[in-house]
Order: C-alpha cells, then sequence, then structure tokens
C-alpha cells in the first residue's frame, strides 16, 4: 500500500504527468536522476548530515500538557517542525531537492510560493549551496507575506512578481512552469509541495517522510505505542503526507487531514479541494480541485496564504478515495481562535496553516477520552503571520 | 474529419506552397465577435483554423493568449460555446479544417468521450490538447479515433529520437512541431534547426508538419515556410485583433498567409 505510486506515477487514478511535450523530457530526466539517487547510501547521508547540522532534525516531539488539559481528554503530542531552520516542515524538501539538483549540474533554481515558507527554504539553501534562485510570488502574496520577500531578497534571491490570473499561489506555479519550459535544460524546478507531475509527488513525499520516521520513533519511545490518530493541516499537502507516509500501513493509526474551509465550504470562498471540489487535471496531475461546473479552476480562500490553492496532492486524493485517511476542515474564524488559544497556554505561536489542525485535534482528544493519544503535526511557526494577526484583531504595530 | 486535413495538404502540395494555419480564441472577445472573425479567416488565406478554448490557467501559454482566454471566460465562453461556433461556421464552409486547441480540465469535467461526440458532431476535424502527452491521452484518443477526428501532438526540440516514436505513434492529421523552447507568443530562436526537425518527423511520421510558437511577422513566416508543411500564428494574431479590431487582424493575416508561399511557386 505505501509502494504507491506506480511506474506512471498514478495513485489509482490520481496524479500522472499532464504537462507539455516540452516538458517531458525535463520531467522524464528527473524522474531517472531521482531513482538513481533513491538508493544511493551517500546521497542520503549528505541529506542526514544537512538535516541534522543546518535544519536541526530531529524536531522534537512535545506533549503539549496545556492543550491536553484544554481538550479534556486524550493526550496531544506535537511534532515540532516550527523549530526547523526557516520555520517550518517546507526545508526538508528543498534539501532534498536541491542536493539532486546539485547532483544533476544545474545552476539556477526556480520555484513557486504563496506564503513564502517555501520560498524562504529554497533561497536559504541555494544560498548555502552558492546556486543561483529565482522565486515566483503572486503579487497579492507579496503584499501580505512582505518579511518573507524581504527575508528572500536578504538570501540573494530573485522575488518574481506573478501578476496573471488571480496573482496567487496557482499562478506562481503557472509562471514558474512557464519559465521552466522556456529555460529546462539549465534550470531545476523546485516545487514546494506533494503535487505536480510524477515523480514530483513521491520525491516530496520522501523527502517528507523523515518527519514521520521520526515521529514514529519517538512516540514508541515516550509512550511505548503508537497514536491513535495524527492531525496535519493540508493545502497542497506536504506537511501531512511527510508525517503519514510512515504510518499509513499502522491500519489502526487515524489518518486526518485538515483543510481550510475559509468562510465555510458551504460558500464559495474556501479551499478544501477534497470536502468540496472534483477530480480534475492542473499542474501537472489528475486529483481534486475546486472547480465551477465548466471545468475552470476556481479561486481558492483561506485566511493563511499557504492554504490557498485550488488543488491538493495526488495522494491525499487516493487516500481519501480508498478511506485511509480522513478528511475534515476548518475555517479561517476557527483556526484564527486556535492560533491564539495555541500561543497563550504553550507559548508557542503557530503558523496560521498549522493553527487550522488544532481545533479539529482538540475535538478529537475529547471524543477519544483520557486514554487516547494524538499526535499533531505543528508543521510551522507563526512569527509571519503577527501581521494578519494584528489587522483581525484591529491592532496596529 | 480527418479527410479535410488530408485534401488540404493534398491541394497544398499541388500548388507548391506552406501551408497557413491561424490560431484564433473562441470566443474572445465574445462569442459574436470571435465568430466573425472565424468567418472571414478562409477567404483571407488561412487553410486551417485552430480555435482555442479557454482555460483559466493555461501554463503553456504567454500572457497574449491567457490574457484572450480570460476575456473570453468573462463573456461566457464554455467548451460548448466554442464548438457551437465550428456549427455556425460550418453551415458556410465545408472545406476549412478546424482544430481545437486547448487544455485537458474542462473537456475532463465534461467526459472524454462526450467530448469526442460533441466535437464530432459540430463538424470539428481534431483537437491538440496542450498538457496530454503521450502518456495521458490514451483514453481521448480512443474516442476520437471512434469519430475518425484527429488527435495531434506536439513535437519539440527536445523531442529526441529516443521519444520521437512515442509522440508520433497514434497521431493523425499533421505534427505540430513546437519550434521554440518557451511558451506561446515568445520570442522567436534560430531557425536553423527547424529545416532538419520538420524532415526528421515527417519521415518518421509520414504526416505533414506544421511549425509554431514564435512566428509573428511574414518574413519569419516566410522564412519557417522554406521548410514547414504549414506556418502556425497565434499571438500576433491574436493580439491585433484585441487591439486594433477585425480589418487589421485581417489584413496582417493575408500579409502572413502571403509569406507562406515558398520561394519557387508561381503563385497562390
Amino acid at each position: 500500500m505505501s509502494n504507491y505510486p506506480d511506474e506512471n506515477g498514478r495513485f489509482g487514478s490520481y496524479g500522472g504527468r499532464y504537462v507539455a511535450e516540452t516538458l517531458m523530457p525535463p520531467i522524464l530526466a528527473l524522474e531517472a536522476a531521482y531513482k538513481d539517487v533513491r538508493n544511493d547510501p551517500s546521497f542520503w547521508a549528505d541529506f542526514d548530515r544537512f538535516a541534522k547540522h543546518y535544519v536541526g532534525r530531529p524536531s522534537p516531539l512535545y506533549f503539549a500538557e496545556r492543550l491536553t488539559e484544554h481538550g479534556k481528554g486524550a493526550k496531544i503530542y506535537l511534532k515540532r517542525e516550527d523549530l526547523n531552520h526557516t520555520g517550518a516542515h517546507k526545508i526538508n524538501n528543498v534539501l532534498g531537492q536541491l542536493l539532486l539538483a546539485k547532483r544533476m549540474g544545474k545552476k539556477r533554481i526556480i520555484a513557486e510560493t504563496g506564503a513564502g515558507q517555501h520560498g524562504v527554504a529554497t533561497a536559504t539553501l541555494a544560498a548555502r549551496l552558492g546556486m543561483d534562485c529565482i522565486v515566483f510570488m503572486g503579487a497579492v502574496d507579496i503584499e501580505r507575506q512582505k518579511p518573507n520577500v524581504f527575508r528572500m531578497k536578504l538570501l540573494g534571491a530573485e522575488v518574481r512578481s506573478v501578476t496573471s490570473g488571480t496573482s496567487t499561489l496557482k499562478d506562481a506555479m503557472n509562471d514558474a512552469l512557464r519559465d521552466w519550459v522556456t529555460h529546462a535544460s539549465e534550470t531545476f524546478y523546485c516545487i514546494g509541495t506533494v503535487a505536480g507531475p510524477h515523480p514530483y509527488p513521491e520525491m516530496v513525499r520522501d523527502f517528507q517522510a523523515i518527519i514521520g520516521r521520526e515521529t514514529k520513533a519517538q512516540i514508541l519511545k515516550a509512550e511505548n505505542r503508537l497514536p491513535d490518530a495524527v492531525v496535519a493541516c493540508i493545502g497542497g499537502g506536504s506537511n501531512a503526507m511527510g508525517i503519514f507516509h510512515e504510518f499509513i500501513d499502522d491500519k489502526k493509526v487515524r489518518l486526518i487531514g485538515v483543510e481550510a474551509a475559509g468562510r465555510g465550504v458551504d460558500t464559495d470562498e474556501h479551499a478544501a479541494s477534497l470536502t468540496g471540489g472534483a477530480p480534475g487535471i492542473l499542474h501537472g496531475n489528475r486529483t481534486y480541485l475546486l472547480q465551477d461546473e465548466h471545468g475552470q479552476i476556481n479561486d481558492a480562500h483561506s485566511v493563511s496564504a499557504g492554504l490557498d490553492y485550488p488543488g491538493i496532492g495526488p495522494e491525499h486524493s487516493y487516500l481519501h478515495e480508498i478511506g485511509r485517511a480522513e478528511y475534515v476542515s476548518c475555517t479561517d474564524a476557527e483556526a484564527v481562535s486556535a492560533f491564539q488559544l495555541c500561543t497563550k497556554l504553550e507559548g508557542i505561536i503557530p503558523a496560521l496553516e498549522s493553527a487550522h489542525a488544532i481545533p479539529r485535534t482538540l475535538n478529537l482528544a475529547s471524543k477519544l477520552g483520557e486514554h487516547g493519544l494524538i499526535i499533531m503535526n505543528m508543521s510551522g511557526r507563526g512569527d509571519k503571520d503577527v501581521n494578519t494577526i494584528a489587522n483581525l484583531m484591529g491592532v496596529e504595530i | 474529419m480527418t479527410h479535410r486535413i488530408e485534401k488540404t495538404f493534398a491541394h497544398l502540395n499541388a500548388a507548391t506552397q506552406s501551408g497557413f494555419v491561424a490560431y484564433i480564441m473562441g470566443g474572445d472577445p465574445d462569442h459574436e465577435a470571435s465568430l466573425e472573425l472565424m468567418k472571414a479567416l478562409p477567404s483571407a488565406g488561412v487553410d486551417i483554423i485552430e480555435l482555442g478554448m479557454p482555460f483559466t490557467d493555461p501554463a503553456a501559454d504567454g500572457p497574449v493568449i491567457e490574457l484572450a482566454g480570460l476575456r473570453a471566460l468573462k463573456s461566457g465562453t464554455t467548451v460548448r460555446s466554442v464548438l457551437d461556433m465550428a456549427v455556425a461556421f460550418r453551415k458556410g464552409n465545408d472545406t476549412t479544417p478546424i482544430i481545437l486547441m486547448g487544455y485537458a480540465n474542462p473537456i475532463h469535467h465534461m467526459g472524454y468521450a462526450s467530448f469526442a461526440t460533441a466535437t464530432k458532431d459540430a463538424g470539428v476535424d481534431g483537437a491538440i490538447i496542450v498538457d496530454l502527452p503521450p502518456e495521458e491521452d490514451g483514453e481521448l484518443r480512443t474516442a476520437f479515433e471512434k469519430h475518425g477526428l484527429a488527435l495531434i501532438r506536439l513535437a519539440t526540440p527536445t523531442t529526441d529520437d529516443a521519444r520521437l516514436p512515442k509522440v508520433i505513434a497514434g497521431t493523425k492529421g499533421f505534427v505540430y512541431y513546437v519550434s521554440a523552447l518557451g511558451i506561446t507568443g515568445a520570442a522567436k530562436g534560430e531557425n536553423v534547426a527547424i529545416s532538419e526537425a520538420v524532415t526528421r518527423i515527417r519521415t518518421a511520421s509520414g504526416l505533414p508538419v506544421v511549425v509554431g510558437f514564435g512566428v509573428k511577422t511574414p518574413a519569419q513566416a516566410s522564412e519557417v515556410a522554406r521548410s514547414a508543411d504549414a506556418v502556425v500564428v497565434g499571438s500576433a494574431i491574436v493580439d491585433k485583433f484585441h487591439k486594433e479590431g477585425k480589418d487589421a487582424a485581417l489584413d496582417l493575416v493575408q500579409k502572413l498567409s502571403a509569406a507562406t508561399l515558398k520561394p519557387n511557386s508561381n503563385g497562390k
């Protein structure tokens, strides 16, 4: 079951390689290069060395005692991806991809970013590895994520403002694909989530799977048993796939993904592709998408820029279809209040993305009762979101 | 139907000229105006019409085609309404091939089999679906073959000898050679390699090879026409139509078409 995808990049009927012919040779070359390093111990030795000394892994698995008290039920542990260098899980994937780019002899790195976390992680490792970096970012996101834009520039990256379409993450991805088509021979496209044409969904999952491997060892050490449930927020779904992957064959462990419900999944303003979308084809893969009755892509909405995407990784579509993972949602309002709750109770400022997982974790904790055990992936820290929260609270900073 | 495409190329060979393929975006800026332009294309020298179906996220297109698509969507254009343009066009013209060009999601949403039936019924001859490479177009190809429609594939400068057989297997009508790596409407690259690529693809496929991407001016069209069986111009026509209207667009079409005469021919 955890052997997916097949040789055509399929997770059941999802995934695949839906790209223009111009991009087929580069993605086939990438697939071949990834196959080479996948079983190469020296590649993983490099990966582990950077993960330990540069990213700061392993990240702690922390018993959130006060959230547990608040939930009046199951024990809640947080996997602290927020403590990674650059502040989120994103860097795990970037580390793997840029080490691969280096082996492929590519020195020009491009990336798309929404909240800026993937852009910052890419700019960071590009700086460290001496590579050129261009980050595509929607003009709307540039406006709402100014500190991250400046960080990327400090790190030597060029940030290209994308004004096509809705000027958000999906358009940044369109423009990155356009750039890649034009400069494929010297360029490595570092996709930030478990989506895109094969091999990205598989490769990004594999690089993020370090989260779940550590988590399993840590929970066995701390509690001497597997958790009842693992909960993670989902935009494209890379932090969720990263923590889920190791547990997929442990059928008793419930895997719960939390999509962004924005102003409500019954409104037009949400980003819950599985809850409110239908299967379709975008950005190289077949997966659940927000779309209208004519197959045109609908705009996503979420208070968190990192979840503001109308699609989801194809493996999630598959896990949803076969019922191995459960997908629920959380509104903007719930996430904002959970952001404040977690900050006050635990002294941990969560990323707004990660805050989406908190209300569903608390609901489940109360249902499972005091013998229950839940792990929530704290995928990133919320320093980048303080301006947004201040605005919502009507506070000027 | 592929026979309209075959007849068109047979006729062109006799006249020792390259064909001229014009791309327009269906429904840009609205149904009526784009239909008027479409109807006027054959008498302006267009041998094959590529009719764009708009999509919100056209990742292989540059800004000219993307904006045209967004205008078309704003005026309510759908796959069905683009097919209705073909129906209306066919009332006055039964010879000029119509090739739809678009992205997978709107037709995937409609269902490949329904799309194939509707395409046949509308009098359309084939389609190019940009993000369905050979690895992913099996289902649509089967549906098209049932109706004798041509699913046209793209070959690019990166399609090497190892990959070419995969690209041409099962393709019908003609092969579209994307002469420049990049997006539609971008600057045109060197032509040096075009003639070699066209010969290679024509020999391997036994089909005519049309060449596009980056051709904007009559001079460029003339250069490409030396080796190609037909020359495609899209963004330049779409841009002209948007900025200066139908007469200016048709004037450009006439000049481009005239430029596709082969140097040694005696007239078009």
